[in-house]
This record gives C-alpha cells, structure tokens and sequence, in this order.
C-alpha cells in the first residue's frame, strides 16, 4: 500500500498521538511561563499519573478478565481520567516543593535547577520500577475495538475517538483558563512580569505551585489515556516527555496555543515520518524536528507569548 | 501617619544600599525623594512595596508594621506603586494591564475603569492595544492608570518623568497633582528635581542610603545644595569649579556625588 | 581569607555580617567563635533561624519546627519505601504497603526525629562540633594555606590512590577501574563542560560510546559487523577518537550554544539517545544489543618496551591513575590560562564577556568539544579494557556522570574526582544489597539533596562556591543559561 492509501489512517493516529503530546507540552510550556524554566521531570509527573490512572482502572476491570464495554467503560475512563489527574498533580507539587521550592528561596542558578530536576526524574523513575515492577502494563480496550466510522478509508475507532475528544475538551479548557480568569489573569501576569506582578496583589508563590499542579493534572488525565493505547511503564515518560517539550518549542514554549499546536503537528509528522521512513526510528524524528526548530526559528510558530516578550 | 520609615537598613547582599532611612508620609500630601543614581530611591520604595525586606529598621503603615504584610497583600493595604521603567504587561491588552491593577479586589473595577479612562483619554483610544506597543507616555499613563485602578490611599511614582518629552511630563505632573487632591498620598521618586518639588508639599534628599537633607518643598527649593546639585544651577558663592571630593556632610553634595553612578 | 571578593564596588567599608566575605572562614578552620558570628545567612533555608538567646524547650513546638518535623517523618516513611521490599504490577501498593507495616519503619522514624533534634540543637552543636573538628581541619587548613601545602596534601592523596588497590578484592579492582577510574575521567571531562563553561550536557556518554565503537571499528575485525579494513594498536585510536569525539561535539554544538543554555541541555539529551537507540538497533553495524566482543586489549611495542595489558586490572588501574592525574594538571593549567579566565566571565557575566571581547559563543564551543573529546577518550580505554554493549551507554550512565560532578563539587577537579569514587563507591557497596537499576534511586536522591543544601558539591572549588552565593545575593550568574528563574526574595 502507498503512502497515499494510507495518508487518511495516518492522519487520524498522528492527530490522536498528537493530542496527547500537545496536552503533555502544556506543562512545560506553563511553568516554563512562569519560571522561564524547562520542568526536565515533567514526565515523571506524567508517568506517575499514568500509573495511577492504569491501576485505578484495572482495579475496576471484573476479575473474570473481561472488559464490560458501554457505558461502564465510559465509567472506568473517567475513573481512570480523575485518579490519573490526581497522581500528576500531586507529584507536580510534591516536585515543585521538594526539588524546585528551596532552590527558588535562596535564588538559585539556573543549572541547578536543572540539575535538581534531573535527580527527581532519576529517583522517580527508578523508584517506580521498584515499585511497579520493570514490565510494561497494559489496559485492554475498553471499546471493544468498535469502529465509530470510516473516514475515506480509514477507521477511527471508539477508543481514539475519546483519547481525542477528552485531550481537546482538556486543551480548550485551558485556553478559557489562562485566558479568562482570574488566575489566568495571575497567570500570564506572573509571566510576563513577576515582580509586577506583585505590584499587583498577585501571590507569585501560589500561583507557581498552581500552575505545577495544573501542568500535572493535565499531564496525569494525559498519561492515563496515553496508558489507554499504549502501556505503561516506568521508563514511558522520557521518549513523549522529550516529545512534548520539542511540541512545546515547535509552537513557541510559553504559548499555550503554540503547544497545542506544535503537538498536533508533531503527532502528524511523526506519524507520516514513521510510515515513510522506518518504524523503530520514529522517535528519532521528534529529535530531529527539535534540533531543526532550533537551528530555523528557535521562537517557535506562534512566537513565546505568555512569557516575557523578547 | 499613613508611611512611616524609621531607621530602615537595606542590603543586596554586602552590599549595603540603604543605611538607617527615616522618613514619614502623612495621609493626602505628596512627598518627594530627590537623589542621584544610586542613592537608593529605588530601593527605598521597593522596600516599602515589600519586594525588597529590611535588615533593620520598620516600616509602618498606619502605624501596623508592614513585616507582617506578604509583599503581595501591600495592595490590599492600600498601597500602589508605579515602578521605574514603568513595566506594564507588554503581551496584555491596555484593558487587561488595567484590569490587572484590580486583581485584589474586582468588585469596583468597572467604575474604576471607567474613571480611569476618563482621567487618561488616549487610554480609551488605545483601549484593545498590547500595553508593549504604545508609546512611552503612554505607557506611563497606563502604569499610573493600573496603579489607580486598586483605589490606593498610597501611590508610589518611581521617576515617572523618565525617558518622556516635556509636553509629557507636563501631563504626567498634572495628573499626580490631580490624583493628589481626591485625597490619595504620593511618594514620588524623580531625577527632575524641579518639577517635583513645584507639586510637592515636601521632600527628602537621599544620598548614598541616608536622608542627607529634609525640608518643605519650599525650603529644599531655596536651599542652596539642593539647587547646585539637583536643579542644575550655579550657586553665586565663587565656586567655579565644584571640588570633585565631597566635602564634609554640611557642605552638601556636590557635583561629583550627584553625576557618579552607583550600582545600586 | 577574609577578603571581601574582587569586583564589589561596595559603597563603603562596612563589612556587615551574612555577606559573601564571610563565606571563606566557614571552611578555614577559623576559631569557632568567629564562625558562629558569620551565622548561616548564606543558608537561610531551614525553616526558623535557631534561637540562640533565652533558649527554652518551648521553641520545639513552634508551626515551623513543628512543620520540619512533619517533613522529616514523610522523608522517614519514603526512606522505608526506597529500601523496603520490590513489587509489581498486579500489587502495585502493595510493596509500599509492606515497607510501611514492616519494623524497619519504626527505625527510619526514629532517625527521622533523632535528625530533628539535631537540627533543633543545631546551633548549639554546630559550635561544638566546630570545636572537635578544628584539631583536625586546622592542620588541612593550614597545609594548604601554606606556600607548596597542596603539592603535598595531592601527594599524600596520590599515593594513597596507589596504595589503596593492593589491599582490596578483585572485584573491587575491577571496579576500580571500570567505575571509578573511568568515571572519573568522564567527570573532569564533563567538569570543563559544567563546571568550567557552566552549561549543561545530558547526553555526554554519547562522546564515550564513539569512542569505544570507534576503537572496536579499528582494532578488531571481528567485534562488529562494521570495520575497518585493517587493524591498528589501540594506542593509535585515542587520537582517532579524540578528533572523532570532538567534531561530533562540535557539529552538536554549533548551531545550539546560539540558544538559551537550557535548549543545549535537552538537545543533547536527544543525541544521547539517537546515539543510543542507533547503537542499539543497526545490527549489521554495531552488532546491536550484542555489544561488541573481543577488542584487543592495549599494548605497547615501542622503543624495546613491549608490554601487554589483560585481564589482570592493576596495570589499567595504574595507567588510569597516570592518566587521570595528567589531565587533572592539564586541566589545572588550562583553567588558569586566558580561555580559563573567559569561561569564568561567560558563567559571571556573559554579556559582560562579550563586551569586553571574549568571543563567547567560541569559548563555549571549545569546552564542549574539549569535553567531548575527554569522553572520546575514556571510552576507547573503556572498549580496550573490557566487553562493551549499548547498555553501557544508557541515558542513566550520563545523568550519573552529571551526578559525579554535581556531588564532587563542580569546577573543582580535585571534587569530581572525590565524587567518581565516593558516588561508585556507594554503587559497589549497594551492588549486593539492592538491585543494580534501584541504586539510581539512591543517585537521583543524593543529587536533589545537594542540590537543596550544599550545590556546591562536596570538594568544591573556591571561585565557584563564592559565584554560586553571590548569585544568590542576586549578583552576577553562576552560569551561562541566563537570568534565574522567578520567585524567592519574598
């Protein structure tokens, strides 16, 4: 089969993939706003999630190993959704209160945030091999594989049906978010300008540890329904968390319209890369998209907007 | 007494850049700081915004010690300050740097806007405009306009005159004298000694992290210190070429203090 | 000692306490007294400075002590996870679940409030603690105050590094080299990188694994499907994988130190593991997850000198210590020359550096490459000295180099070197206790630690402690990724 007879199907999986990677660059992207720092555990963040999500869903699952389909499935998909959430949000501000919060009080350098962050991400990761064990875990499709419709040849199924729909309901809700209240308000202030910001009345420290949390509960919601598709391991946050920052960067890191672009961009390339090009190099594409935004319009397409013009 | 500062030490580090300042607003008047770079202008209002924490030394605020106020409450306090280089939000709109002015307490932000614009109408022209693409006037009124926004009963100007044409200036003085007679007290930091002391009612030379001279409006206008250094003029005391070491404190600062530039 | 640091204008004399100029009596061995007096400003991280004066059981329970407390308890409870029993996926808590019933937990919460206490106490320990160590520290202290007192404080430390092998296990030999020694090599590489140009390289293992390909590319014709049409001595392959090394750093380089320093770090992230994933999936040319067999060991037959390394590990020990120490002294030399003094402006003040003529982006460039090529090398000694696969070039392998320097104390060569053998030390004496993959949790906990509360490392170099405290007084940079992030200085 041609690339041709297959562009549609391609199109659809890179859209899907795309999605999550764009709801996982939202937190770098949001903290990168407030902090001008790139969170390197953030996909820890998102593997503790998924996790979390994964076994609060399969501890729902009958034990028989069957799959119950419907609306019980709709069920445990939020279950999964909400505990996913919840487990990346906590370790978004357990992170932020442990490996980023003393370095801030005493002003720290920036490498040793870096440094600081890199270390988390090692003990998170490894702490949960140990233990979850080293093994890949995986949820069986909750929809029965049941094809919505075709799309010019192409199935779209139940399952990625609502992997995109619930990404794009979690990317415009945060549109409204930063765009529309008041500590979306906070929010960009904090960015563009911190210490203005506290002209202002704005609690620079809260709306920090705000901004972790809601960079981990999208990045949990994200995790479980990458789990969803794929699997979950410990080692699963590196390869869509170095996705996810180039989706960041590709739009413009601090944008929050340019990651959830950038994402679905990168969902498309790859997906279209990995077909034309071999499979097990996929991930290499990602990278090199990274090194090419850099080296072309380091900016980002949308330009680092939330954050400090310059 | 609305501001008092008594005996206020403030260090970057070694370095110490305000060395036991004391100095008092009352309720509705406005009061100068005169200085040159360096002699902690800057400093001095940042430490009473909170952004900055004294080694020593307490600022009260209606006589409750402002330690005990987070530098994100000052606004609630009622206290709203311009600071230097204006600083509005360069990706929000004029409407949104505005509305950020009544972050604490959105309650009267409306009406306040409303005043506001009225107060500064090219505002209302410039009303949808990123607040980084206007002009340098502009974007002092939009300061000014976001500080007025908290309803404070305390504004603090840091150099609002800085960098602006003199027709400008003229508007921005004009405004801090309106502001002034509906009842709001000003702190007002300016390198153009002469305009600030025509609207202030009194004010305080800092020089090197300590008040070197506090007087009336009118006594530092006719002082002849004040003068030489700060108002540019020639003191007909013979001196022609001003020594450039300072001499002892009551010789007053001269030349060289006031163009050296500090770090801090 | 006590100078106040150069380039502090500073309005007038006054000393003041808590400033940068008292950091340099903490480590001197001044008279306690005097140490007391500098206090901790520096350090304003602990919750609640201790009250000294009216001091009254009643300042346990203040919400502060209270607060740390509580904290050390949860870090109680989470050292009892860490070490307590392995699970699995069907039961994910359930490991957890049994590290907290077990009776260990009343152990590590027992620590836990004995630390508290501790820390409560501080201020009255600390000057008694200061007290013992002084007898001991003076002596240092003085040694190396002393005109020549470092040559011989590093001859002692060098011959204790000859020694140490003779009294130890061969195991322990062979991780003398294989962790300690090479690693150690690694981390004065990565140090120029770090430590001397302050930027941030997560994918220098990278550089080692070209040269050990490279080395197994042109001293055997069997260790990968891919070779070279003839065999060279090992010996002939460190330049080779030097230049190789370098360049490849440099094509990294180029077009990314343009960019905010941060962007370098995940970049090289990303070639870390392209490296990585290549060697790991070309099979027809890198023999794939097989690793490569059967590169030669060094040897030597020059000038009447014919001489075999093999499996024994003294003689690599040996070389590596040779080796080691000359790069130390290179390195010495080199950051005391001109390009050493522009990597210190860049990292201060690079706009500065730049103004004043020091071609920035240049002088980044060469520590990096030099970097690279330090890694280039040891991996060549790396693939002579023993079988190689692409584990062995992991991403976990970079970020424990990064570890090394971090703990050793970045920019102090001597520190990197402390920390290649204290940090594989600990890895040697886990390598029974728990099982190899969960020591990184053990790393990845050590470099957040003293991230928190010593950055410094644990050797550090002067002018870096003295860069990263006035950094934090918001003077200069310690760095060259730019302005630090928000917050603090509330």
């Amino acid at each position: 089969m041609g690339f041709l007879d297959q562009f549609w199907q391609l199109t659809i999986d890179g859209l899907m993939v795309g999605s999550l990677y764009a709801v996982i660059a939202l937190g770098y992207t949001l903290v990168y706003g407030v902090l001008q720092l790139i969170n390197f555990a953030h996909s820890e963040v998102f593997m503790l999630g998924s996790f979390g999500g994964l076994f609060a869903a399969r501890g729902l699952l009958p034990d028989d190993g069957s799959v119950p389909g419907g609306l019980a499935s709709v069920g445990l998909v939020a279950v999964g959704l909400g505990v996913g959430a919840i487990c990346g949000g906590l370790a978004a501000f357990t992170l932020e209160r442990v490996a980023y919060r003393p370095l801030r009080r005493r002003s720290a350098p920036r490498l040793a945030y870096l440094i600081s962050a890199i270390g988390a991400s090692l003990f998170a990761v490894n702490l949960a091999g140990k233990e979850f064990g080293r093994q890949n875990v995986d949820l069986p499709d909750l929809f029965h594989n049941g094809t919505v419709f075709s799309f010019f040849g192409a199935d779209v199924s139940t399952q990625s049906l609502v992997i995109f729909a619930v990404a794009v309901a979690m990317l415009i809700g945060l549109d409204r978010l930063v765009a529309g209240t008041r500590l979306g308000q906070g929010i960009r202030a904090v960015a563009q300008d911190a210490d203005t910001a506290v002209l202002m009345g704005v609690n620079v420290e809260r709306i920090i540890i705000v901004t972790f949390v809601i960079g981990g509960l999208l990045a949990g919601a994200g995790g479980f329904l990458y789990a969803m598709t794929f699997n979950a391991s410990y080692s699963m946050g590196f390869v869509p968390g170095v996705k996810a920052f180039t989706a960041a960067v590709l739009g413009g890191i601090g944008n929050v319209r340019g990651a959830m672009l950038g994402g679905l961009l990168l969902g498309l390339v790859e997906s279209y890369g990995g077909y034309l090009f071999q499979a097990s190099y996929k991930d290499v594409i990602a990278f090199l998209v990274l090194v090419a935004i850099l080296m072309i319009r380091p900016s980002g397409l949308l330009g680092e907007r939330l954050g400090r013009a310059a | 007494m609305l501001l008092t500062l008594s005996d206020v030490e403030v260090a970057y580090g070694a370095v110490t850049a305000l060395r036991g300042v004391s100095l008092q607003v009352a309720e509705g008047e406005i009061v100068t700081l005169l200085g040159a770079n360096g002699a902690g202008k800057t400093t001095t209002l940042r430490t009473i915004s909170g952004l900055l924490r004294p080694r020593s030394g307490e600022v009260h605020l209606d006589g409750r010690p402002l330690s005990s106020i987070p530098a994100h409450g000052l606004v609630g306090a009622g206290v709203s300050h311009v600071p230097e280089g204006r600083r509005v939000f360069p990706s929000m709109s004029v409407r949104e740097n505005l509305l950020m002015g009544a972050y604490h307490d959105r309650r009267h932000a409306r009406a306040d806007l409303e005043r506001v614009v009225a107060l500064f109408p090219r505002l209302a022209e410039r009303i949808g405009q990123a607040g980084g693409t206007l002009s340098g006037g502009e974007q002092q009124m939009l300061a000014i306009g976001r500080a007025l926004m908290s309803r404070p009963r305390l504004i603090l100007l840091d150099e609002p005159s800085m960098g602006l044409a003199p027709m400008i200036v003229q508007t921005i003085f004009q405004v801090i004298a309106e502001i002034n007679r509906e009842g709001v007290a000003v702190l007002l930091v300016e390198q153009n000694a002469a305009s600030a002391l025509r609207i202030a009612g009194r004010g305080y030379v800092l020089e090197t992290g300590r008040v070197v001279l506090a007087d009336t409006a009118a006594g530092l206008l006719a002082d002849d210190r004040v003068r030489q250094a700060y108002l540019g003029e020639d003191v007909a005391d013979g001196e022609d070429e001003p020594a450039p070491a300072r001499g002892g404190a009551a010789a007053g600062p001269a030349h060289g203090t006031a163009i050296r530039a500090d770090s801090a | 000692m006590s100078a106040p640091p150069a380039g502090q204008p500073g309005p007038g004399g006054q000393p003041g306490p808590g400033g940068a100029a008292t950091v340099p009596l903490r480590t001197s061995g001044n008279p306690p007294g005097s140490v007391d007096a500098s206090g901790s400003a520096g350090s304003s991280g602990s919750a609640g400075g201790p009250a000294r004066p009216g001091w009254h059981p009643a300042v346990l329970f203040t919400p502060a002590r209270l607060r740390q407390l509580g904290v050390l308890l949860l870090v109680g409870v989470l050292a009892a996870i860490v070490t307590g029993p392995t699970g699995n996926s069907d039961k994910p808590l359930q490991a957890a679940k049994d590290s907290i019933a077990d009776v260990r937990i009343v152990l590590y919460l027992g620590l836990a409030v004995a630390l508290w206490v501790v820390l409560v106490l501080g201020a009255e320990l600390r000057g008694a603690l200061e007290r013992v160590s002084a007898p001991v520290r003076a002596p240092i202290g003085a040694a190396y105050g002393r005109r020549g007192g470092p040559i011989v404080l590093n001859l002692v430390l060098l011959a204790i590094a000859i020694v140490a092998p003779l009294v130890v296990s061969t195991a322990a030999q062979q991780s003398m080299v294989n962790d300690i020694g090479i690693y150690a090599l690694l981390a004065l590489g990565l140090n120029v990188v770090v430590g001397y140009a302050g930027l941030l390289d997560l994918g220098y293992i990278a550089f080692f694994a070209i040269g050990a390909y490279t080395t197994a590319y042109f001293t055997s014709q069997t260790a990968m499907p891919w070779h070279a049409p003839f065999v060279l001595n090992p010996f002939f392959v460190f330049p080779i994988a030097l230049v190789l090394a370098a360049l490849a750093g440099v094509i990294l380089g180029a077009p990314t130190l343009r960019l905010r320093g941060d962007y370098l770090a995940i970049v090289t992230l990303g070639f870390g593991e392209i490296i990585h994933l290549v060697a790991n999936n070309a099979d027809n040319i890198t023999n794939g997850a097989r690793g490569a067999f059967g590169v030669p060991h060094l040897s030597i037959d020059l000038l009447g000198i014919d001489y075999k390394w093999g499996i024994d590990p003294l003689p690599y020990y040996y070389l590596l210590v040779v080796i080691v120490v000359g790069v130390m002294i290179a390195f010495g030399r080199l950051e005391r020359s001109r390009i050493g003094r522009s990597w210190a402006a860049i990292r201060e003040d690079e706009i500065a550096a730049e103004a004043t003529g020091v071609a920035t982006l240049r002088m980044k460039l060469l520590a990096f490459a030099i970097g690279a090529s330090v890694s280039g090398f040891a991996g060549v000694l790396f693939a002579s000295k023993q079988f190689f696969n692409p584990q062995s070039f992991s991403l976990q392998a970079s970020f424990f180099v990064v570890a090394v320097v971090i703990f050793g104390g970045m920019g102090s060569r001597l520190g990197v070197v402390v920390g290649a053998v204290v940090l594989q030390g600990l890895a040697f004496y886990l390598r029974d206790k728990v099982p190899p993959a969960d020591r990184y949790i053990y790393f990845g906990a050590v470099i957040v630690i003293m991230m928190i509360f010593r950055p410094q490392g644990l050797v550090p170099s002067r002018r870096r402690r003295r860069e990263i405290q006035l950094a934090e007084e918001g003077i200069g940079a310690a760095d060259s990724l730019g302005v630090a992030p928000t917050g603090g200085q509330q």
